[in-house]
């Protein structure tokens, strides 16, 4: 094919970009319907009990609200995921903090406050489950006696878990009984032992624009039933909310339309949610008669909506002299929350990104997602991986320092490489160099030079100074058979003016899929790239072409669109003369020769896996992911040593994701997730109490500022991958993974103390500090057991 | 209720509405301006900001009845119109200052704010002019890009 201009690799003007700053674009609370109510959300103010009794205070003219109980559900009251556990409204039980239990719409927003205000819930208590620990006593509790339920807080069976477990899985990087026996002799042989845990707060998405819906139901005059159902929101996969409105109505999914508007970020935190607050939105709108609004304020958001999993991994690894990894086992827990949602996926991603890029003979990885009385935790962007990336790269500076070998040597001796299997047994077919990606990582940030510099510095100021880094690799596109049952299709029109139109239910959310899916197009048809029309995500006129989530939409969607262009060519050259190579008027004189003879000129695509791809969900062994990005991320820091306060002072994020479709758009991914991972890292910490988030607030809640962060250098390896379009792989999420690895490691080089928990704030590195000053030989490490392997007996590491 | 009058992107308006109704509202609801956002509604953010009488201010903290005899900017009062954009946002739209766009009307009044008052600011002054506007999807990184270019192009004083 023969392109003039190239278009992948350039940065053309964003595709929806004008309106954005104009002030023009229309998110969903910019839009009105005609006789459009406003919607609110009334919640459970405990964490777990059964609702005694709901009283209306007789001052409110109820007559002029509409009001939706569990009651009034047309069909089955369930917000679907996964599986069938989550309500969609409380009828009975109380199973978190900010659970919807009834729903009121009135024409004037004003009217919704003082309305909320006037009804009284009662309930009968139960005590709350808020941590992993508890929830796990519980479950032991109930493993010992069966009679025991009275922490169970999720039943389990009926939902495909365990009391109190929504999923667990167990994977070995062989045959399992074959790796038991090898993790045993490693064990027993190895030189050093050594083991540490490590554990991750929630964190908000805090999309600046809230989440919000407008749903309007069609109503049989005559009956007042649901006919159909229309939902306008903010959201990153209309599918999932037409799953969901499918069950709440009882409706084919043909009746159950949604269309996405124009929205403000997501980050995850508009993938599952939208199923709840559309499928309320539209109940509103079936007992009003009217379409109705329903957008939270920030208060209600934060309170009630999803954020990322907490997790608590303990990792044990034996290794040998010179840093060589022998074994390792990796136990993962994740708080859910109260309800299974997507959990059972977090879990799976967190699990197979916990090896990390590196080489395990043998290797056991255990993982459970425990159910808590805290508002279900769900997708942000990472899925998992952030959690058990960060404690695998703390984890590895733990063994360089126990082995007292440099940071760099252990990750060398261990880095996979092209042709080398990773944990679940994938063969790495594509190019991989991790060696050489650290040794340009290393050399960008000038690490040795200043780690040299601040170890003098260091002796004398208050400001100490460090550097760390992370190695790390992120998969992209559903998770082992995924991709194969998600089935994509997209459509592209060519119209009647010869312009080509892209059909995809891919959702645009400021990361640019309108902008790179039109490059593709534009680059394969070999057209400009502004003749490219993108059709609004709307269901009943886009195909399934998955949920914009998983990094999947560049590589796997990407990949649709550029086979539907080479399928427009191959049809105009046969069937209309289109010449090799053509110009743009030759195209738009090919289409419109077909178009005389043929009542359109569609081509649709569906997924293929461009190799063979095979995975085991029995055995969790295979093909993980269809293709990997491969990172070395460095940070830079100065810890105040009179205000406790860290500064990241310079970050370096080098990565290698195949081909770069649009350098604007993909640095400006990479510099967003970097700043979100400095923000997961240092400052932003969801504070509970009793199951409550204390501070569900911009004001209390604090994410960086243009003030607080380091200029962020970016830097690509380009080698192009088979699997995306023109050599693209993933990209979104990777960058949420290295960052708070490579701080946390730099203020240990900085401080000399390992801290593995974040957020870490700066009272807890005053407490840190001021018990290490109260105990000289303290330090965060000294809890925690290496085994000599001459005595073959656990002892403190003492040497932090 | 209470009776204001204020200039709203050079139109002079009278309005009638509740005294402590937030200018937000006022814009969004009673004018129609809805490129001014709301994302936190506690003057945390900065989606929600204008221009109020020349200086950048957040319309979620502001009662209508303050804004009695304002003279306000708002996001789309920039741009001469849709083809002719104002040199900020052109240089946010060319350099990828905007993402998601739901920070980007209140961050390039914001920069029209800044460069106002330093025509060439450091990177210091670019920080901490835009610290009261908060953006999740870009780390700032690339409209610090947009910033810079905008210095280019504004005419200097």
């Amino acid at each position: 094919m023969s392109h003039d201009t190239p278009i992948i690799g350039t940065s053309p003007l964003r595709k929806e970009g004008r309106a954005k700053i104009l002030g023009t674009a229309q998110y969903i609370d910019d839009q009105t319907l005609p006789d459009m109510w406003h919607g609110a959300t009334v919640r459970s103010t405990i964490a777990r009990g059964r609702i005694r009794s709901i009283t209306f205070a007789p001052h409110i003219d109820w007559s002029q609200y509409a009001i939706v109980r569990a009651h009034d559900i047309p069909g089955e009251n369930t917000i679907v995921h996964l599986t069938k556990d989550h309500p969609c409204l409380a009828a009975h039980d109380i199973n978190h903090v900010a659970e919807p239990i009834l729903l009121l719409a009135h024409p004037d927003k004003t009217a919704l406050l003082a309305a909320k205000t006037a009804i009284t819930i009662t309930y009968d208590e139960l005590p709350g489950i808020f941590t992993i620990e508890a929830s796990e006593a519980a479950a032991e509790a109930f493993n010992r006696d069966p009679n025991d339920t009275t922490n169970i807080i999720w039943p389990g069976s009926t939902h495909g878990g365990t009391a109190n477990c929504f999923k667990q899985y167990q994977m070995y990087s062989g045959e399992a009984a074959a790796t038991e026996d090898a993790l045993a002799a490693a064990f027993e042989s190895a030189d050093h032992i050594i083991y540490g845990e490590y554990t991750t707060g929630a964190q908000e998405q805090l999309y600046i624009e809230p989440n919000g819906v407008i749903a309007d139901c069609d109503l049989d005059p005559a009956t007042g039933h649901v006919r159909g159902v229309t939902v306008r929101g903010s959201m990153q996969c209309p599918f999932y909310l037409v799953h969901a409105l499918t069950l709440v109505f009882n409706l084919p999914e043909e009746r159950c339309r949604v269309i996405q508007v124009e929205t403000g970020g997501a980050f995850g935190g508009k993938e599952d949610f939208p199923s709840v607050i559309g499928s309320h939105a539209a109940l509103l709108s079936m007992k009003s008669g009217h379409p109705v609004k329903l957008v939270y304020d920030r208060g209600e958001d934060m309170a009630a909506t999803t954020k990322r999993h907490p997790s608590r991994t303990r990792i044990r690894t034996a290794v040998t002299s010179d840093g060589r990894l022998l074994a390792g086992e990796i136990d993962i827990a994740i708080d859910g929350g109260a309800y299974a949602t997507l959990s059972p996926v977090v879990l799976s991603r967190a699990t197979i990104h916990s090896p990390g890029p590196y080489k395990w003979p043998a290797l056991r990885v255990r993982s459970k997602a425990m159910a808590t009385n805290i508002p279900p935790h769900g997708a942000f962007r990472g899925f998992g991986a952030p959690q058990t990336l960060f404690a695998l790269e703390r984890h590895m500076d733990k063994i360089a320092r126990t082995l007292n070998l440099s940071p760099e040597h252990i990750r060398r001796q261990n880095f996979l490489a092209t042709g080398d299997h990773t944990a679940t047994g994938q063969p790495l077919l594509e190019p991989v160099d991790m060696q050489h990606l650290l040794t340009r990582a290393l050399a960008d940030s000038d690490y040795h030079a200043k780690r040299a510099a601040f170890t003098e510095s260091n002796k004398t100021s208050q400001i100490k100074r460090g550097l760390g880094f992370a190695t790390f690799m992120h998969g992209a596109g559903f998770t082992g058979s995924g991709e194969r049952r998600l089935n994509s299709l997209v459509h592209l029109d060519i119209l009647a003016d010869g312009r080509p139109q892209l059909l995809v239910s891919s959702t645009e959310f400021g990361q640019g899929t309108n902008t790179i899916l039109s490059q593709v197009a534009a680059q394969t048809l070999s057209l400009p790239y502004d003749d490219i029309l993108i059709h609004e995500v709307d269901t009943a006129v886009v195909p399934n072409s998955g949920p914009t989530v998983a990094s999947r939409t560049a590589m796997i969607v990407g990949k649709l669109v550029e086979r539907a262009a080479e399928e427009i060519l191959s049809t105009l050259r046969n069937q209309a003369a289109l010449p090799t190579p053509h110009t743009r008027a030759d195209f738009i004189t090919a289409a419109q020769t077909y178009l005389t003879y043929h009542p359109q000129l569609r081509a649709s695509v569906r997924y293929e896996p461009a190799t063979k791809i095979h995975w085991d969900d029995d055995l969790y062994r295979g093909d993980a992911y269809p293709g990997y990005a491969w990172a070395v991320y460095v940070a830079e820091v100065a810890v105040d040593y009179d205000t406790y306060q860290t500064t990241v002072t310079r970050f370096d994020a080098l990565q290698e994701v195949g081909r770069i479709l649009h350098p604007i758009l993909a640095k400006g991914q990479i510099e967003g997730g970097v700043a979100q991972g400095i923000g997961y890292a240092l400052y932003e910490k969801c504070v509970y109490k009793d199951g409550h988030l204390m501070n569900n607030q911009m004001t209390n809640y604090i994410m960086p500022t243009s003030a607080d962060l380091p200029v962020i250098h970016v830097a690509f390896e380009e080698v192009p991958s088979i699997h995306g379009p023109g050599g693209a792989k993933g990209i979104g999420e990777l960058p949420m993974d290295g960052p708070a690895p490579a701080i946390l490691n730099a203020i240990e080089d900085a401080t000399g103390i390992a801290f593995n928990s974040i957020p870490l704030l700066p009272e807890d590195i005053f407490e840190r500090l001021t018990n290490f000053t109260i105990h000289p030989h303290g330090g965060s490490e000294d809890l925690d057991p290496t085994i000599d392997p001459a005595t073959r007996v656990e002892t403190p590491e003492v040497n932090a | 209720m209470t009776t204001i009058t204020l200039t709203v992107n050079n139109s002079p308006t009278a309005l009638t509405v509740p005294p402590m109704k937030r200018l937000l509202d006022v814009l969004r609801e009673d004018l129609h301006l809805t490129g001014t956002k709301e994302g936190c509604g506690e003057g945390e953010c900065g989606a929600c900001a204008i221009l109020f009488n020349g200086e950048l201010a957040n319309s979620c903290l502001i009662p209508a009845l303050q804004a009695d005899n304002a003279t306000i900017t708002t996001i789309e009062g920039l741009a001469i119109n849709s083809a002719h954009l104002h040199p900020v946002q052109q240089c946010f739209l060319e350099q990828g200052g905007a993402q998601c766009g739901i920070c980007t009307p209140g961050m390039i009044l914001a920069t029209h704010h800044l460069l106002a008052h330093h025509p060439n600011p450091t990177e210091a002054e670019i920080r901490e002019g835009l610290a009261g506007n908060l953006c999740r999807c870009t780390g700032y990184m690339r409209i610090f890009e947009s910033v810079k270019q905008a210095i280019t192009l504004t005419p200097n004083p």
